[in-house]
């Protein structure tokens, strides 16, 4: 028998809902205040059931059955709520970062117009998220899927008055919509090869119908990864992120580094059965992430705006997690989710702090010196900082992604190069973002703060530094002597690795090199930005640095790429379209009728004299024909 | 012998149909109908006299009996025209036009 | 009796095209008198002397009256010459020989077809009579009922135009007598 507080399940998806719609229907008849406490009260709800069910969880999974969606046939859906160790963890973080982004944009969009509607879609979104999360069939977490993606459209085009932002909103979904198209096919051959879409008896059936490296795995597997590449914004579709933060802040740390992009990495987690099954799959997704790790990290250093090396920090980041799900280490790539989560999410609030102190302000190098007047922007950037570069020991990314550098060399699906790249990232991870900081918050001062940020705005950015910190040591290694407890807790969900391959370095190995990265990223850019900052002169002065540096800037190219290959032919065909040419021919069918009426009409001219004359002929045409 | 009947039906039935297409007054019109009439009841004469039949002469009675009330309910039409118009010209009769 | 029908026949067509060509329209009524006594010789040649009998009887002599009565009625004599001349340009005759032409093969054709030529019987007044009284009693009472409502609707056409007629002339009269 489950704990009772089980029941409230539905709860949680239903509150954000419920609030959403209250919100969208009589938002401005509310007024501002209500609005803001509604909508964080109901994600606080929402925290509170998913909190009372961790406490009370015995470890054995709980299906709750709301209703039975769709009954046609053989194909049978229900909405149905699923409970296991992964949904736990994926909840709490959700719901918690979630909540203290709402009481931070309370007053933080403040000046904003469409302030109810801003609540609306964030508890929409917050609603969609747990809804995929929780979903106990691949068709809900569907129903999820693109809720999550309708909000993170309304949102980046929050601010519609501007075409520019629209533009972005739309660019988004485009582009996620490609990998849905990819995700929905997918589904269409899960169920065709093995009846169901409910997850785990579709997880059983595939392990009893085909054998590893069966051809219908491996396609249903690769489409599914295209459908997480778009969510998570990996090579070869991570165009849309960069432009995204278009968006409100808060959105861009709630969905676009918390939460919305991590939805791939939880898909891929969750169909982990799958994946086992289809090892080309499986290293597709290793090598998606190993690429996309690197060449995001590239295209971050070369950015002057604050939240565009962020939001390329968060495409490497999750690229990152991909190389975990990639080489077997399913719990490390969600450890590091959740501890990505605390402090991007971080990172991007305090960037709002920074961006709203300076009206607006986008470009780093027009900020400068802000160390003195913005204390906690400043510390909250160091911490989260220190956490995403790995500062070693005391920060929660050290551990986190020194899992994933160590799993990268020893899982039975790593490899020695994997590992390199997975360090040269951590490399150019050090490098980006205390170019930022010390860009932003050292030097002289440029432009005056003019804003300060109120208790809503400090108190979330504290909790969440605080985390960052301390978040590491849910899953300690054992070799450091920890009990690598969110592992042992996800274990029921997502198998641990197997026996890990002879290598020549042991964990402590890796973890200190993976320190030693850290020290020396941070020190070439203290020596580059501050100590000697004529030394970037004349590396900047160079043609291939220059020539370089517009590359990366560009994202490798991407954008270009994508609009000579995919747009300009699109629009060219839609252009000489313009017409319909297919609807032409049901225009002709009528414009056929319309003629053969015409012609017929002639006949109708009262001519007796004609008409005895065709009658005639018919006749005769008739009696020809008989004989014949 | 009957298939000179048929002859003799089939040629005065196409005299009177290009009478019919080529006349331009209404009573030649009628008197064309006649002629064919006339030549349809001589083809089932001839097709009588070959089955040995009195069938056939007894639809050319029927056929005697139509004739001789169309021409004149045809010949009281052609009256009304001509009191209206004041010809007899088929051409003049065009009012049902579509 | 093949001579006679033969004879019959010749005599028959020449009139036939007599009367479908000519301009004047007493002239055409004329000629196809003559036409129509031929096929009741004709007829009478194959065998059934009843019908060529009926044939003069109803078709010339009451068919053709009725036409010539008309014809009178409306006065179209040599006045209509002319009109008739405008109204026949010789082209005129092209399309119906056409047809004409057309509709005589195809008899042609389904003639060759048929089987051996059949002599014709004789089908006597006597045969005649019993089918119409026996087997054809029906349409003898419906061609009644047609040559009834013929008659009614051809009363109730012309009086029209009679009694339009005669009020106009009445009108005439009485517009002379008042005058002075």
């Amino acid at each position: 028998m489950h704990p009772a507080i089980y029941n409230a399940l539905w709860l949680e998806p239903v509150i954000p809902f419920a609030s959403s719609f209250v919100l969208l229907v009589a938002g401005r008849k509310m007024g501002r205040r209500a609005a803001a406490w509604l909508g964080s009260c109901s994600i606080l709800a929402s925290f509170l059931v998913s909190l009372a069910i961790a406490v009370a969880w015995e470890g054995a999974p709980y299906t709750q059955t709301a209703w039975h969606w769709i009954a046609v046939g053989s194909f049978q859906v229900d909405m149905g709520l699923y409970l296991d160790a992964l949904s736990v963890v994926m909840t709490l973080v959700v719901s918690f970062v979630s909540f203290l982004i709402h009481v931070y944009s309370t007053e933080h969009m403040r000046e904003s117009e469409g302030y109810e509607r801003f609540f609306a879609y964030m508890n929409l979104f917050v609603a969609s998220m747990l809804t995929l999360t929780l979903a106990n069939n691949l068709l809900l977490l569907l129903l999820g899927w693109e809720g999550v993606g309708l909000c993170s459209y309304l949102l980046i085009g929050f601010w519609y008055g501007d075409e520019a932002n629209g533009l972005a909103g739309r660019k988004a979904f485009i582009v996620t919509r490609t990998g849905d198209t990819a995700f929905i096919l997918g589904l269409f051959l899960l169920f065709n090869q093995l009846g169901t879409l409910d997850i785990q008896p579709l997880l059983q059936r595939a392990a009893a119908h085909w054998h590893v490296g069966a051809a219908a795995a491996e396609v249903a597997a690769f489409l599914l990864l295209g459908g997480a590449v778009g969510k998570s914004a990996q090579l070869p579709l991570q165009t849309w992120l960069p432009d995204a933060m278009a968006g409100p802040t808060p959105t861009s740390a709630l969905i676009h580094a918390a939460t919305m992009v991590t939805a791939g990495v939880y898909l891929i987690a969750r169909m982990h059965g799958l994946y086992e099954l289809a090892p080309a799959a499986l290293f597709a997704v290793a090598l998606i992430g190993f690429a996309t790790l690197l060449l995001a990290g590239c295209s971050a250093l070369a950015q002057h705006d604050i939240k565009r090396i962020l939001a390329y920090s968060t495409v490497s980041q999750i690229g990152y997690m991909f190389l975990a799900l990639g080489v077997g280490a399913w719990s490390a790539a969600i450890f590091h989710l959740v501890t990505h989560a605390f402090f991007k999410a971080l990172l991007f609030l305090a960037s709002g702090v920074v961006i709203h102190a300076l009206n607006d302000e986008h470009d780093i190098f027009r900020m400068g010196g802000l160390r003195r007047k913005l204390p906690l922007a400043f510390w909250c950037f160091v911490l989260a900082g220190c956490s995403l570069a790995g500062l070693p020991l005391i920060t929660a990314g050290f551990y986190s992604k020194g899992l994933i550098i160590w799993q990268a060399y020893s899982s039975p699906l790593g490899t020695t190069w994997l590992w390199i790249g997975a360090l040269t990232g951590a490399f150019l991870t050090a490098l980006y973002i205390f170019r930022l900081i010390f860009v932003v918050f050292y030097g002289s001062e440029k432009l005056a703060p003019q804003h300060f940020p109120g208790p809503a705005v400090q108190w979330p950015m504290v909790v969440l530094a605080f985390l960052s910190m301390v978040a590491g040591f849910i899953d300690l290694p054992v070799a450091l002597g920890g009990g690598e407890h969110l592992s042992r807790f996800l274990a029921p969900a997502l198998p641990l690795v197997a026996q890990a391959r002879p290598t020549a370095l042991g964990e402590i190995g890796s973890e200190v090199i993976a320190a030693i990265v850290f020290f020396v990223g941070v020190y070439l850019i203290y020596l580059f930005h501050l100590q000697r900052p004529s030394l970037t002169e004349t590396l900047m002065a160079g043609g291939f640095t220059q020539g370089l540096h517009r590359y990366w800037y560009s994202d490798w190219g991407m954008d270009w790429l994508y609009d000579r290959a995919l747009v300009r032919p699109t629009i060219a065909v839609a252009r000489a379209d313009k017409h319909d040419v297919v609807d032409l021919f049901f225009a002709g069918i009528g414009a056929l009728c319309g003629g053969l009426y015409r012609a017929l009409r002639l006949t109708q001219n009262g001519q007796v004299r004609r008409y005895a004359a065709w009658i005639a002929a018919g006749a005769i045409l008739v009696m020809v024909v008989t004989i014949w | 012998m009957t298939h000179m009947g048929l002859l003799l039906a089939a040629v005065l039935f196409v005299l009177g149909l290009a009478g019919l297409l080529a006349r331009r007054n209404l009573l030649m019109i009628l008197v064309s109908i006649e002629i064919m009439l006339n030549a349809a009841g001589l083809a089932f004469i001839a097709a009588g006299a070959a089955w040995n039949q009195a069938d056939g002469q007894v639809m050319f009675l029927f056929i005697l009996a139509v004739a001789a009330a169309e021409v004149a309910v045809g010949l009281a039409l052609v009256l009304q025209l001509h009191h209206q118009t004041k010809s007899v010209d088929a051409d003049r009769a065009n009012h049902m036009r579509g | 009796m093949p001579v006679l029908f033969g004879f019959a026949a010749i005599i028959a067509i020449v009139a036939t095209v007599m009367a479908i060509s000519r301009l004047n329209a007493v002239h055409a009524l004329l000629y196809l008198v003559p036409s129509l006594l031929a096929v009741a010789v004709a007829i009478y040649a194959l065998g059934a002397p009843y019908l060529a009998a009926l044939e003069v009887i109803i078709y010339a002599g009451a068919i053709m009256v009725l036409f010539v009565f008309v014809t009178m009625m409306l006065n179209l004599g040599e006045a209509s010459k002319r009109q008739e001349q405008q109204w026949q340009p010789g082209r005129g005759w092209i399309g119906p020989t056409i047809l004409a032409a057309l509709l005589f093969a195809a008899f042609l054709v389904s003639l060759l077809r048929a089987g051996p030529p059949t002599a014709a019987h004789y089908v006597g007044p006597h045969d005649v009579g019993l089918a119409l009284m026996s087997t054809y009693v029906l349409g003898v009472e419906l061609a009644s009922m047609l040559l009834m409502g013929a008659a009614v609707a051809a009363y109730h056409l012309g009086v029209a135009v009679v009694g339009k007629q005669q009020k106009a002339t009445e009108a005439e009269t009485a517009a002379k007598v008042g005058a002075p």
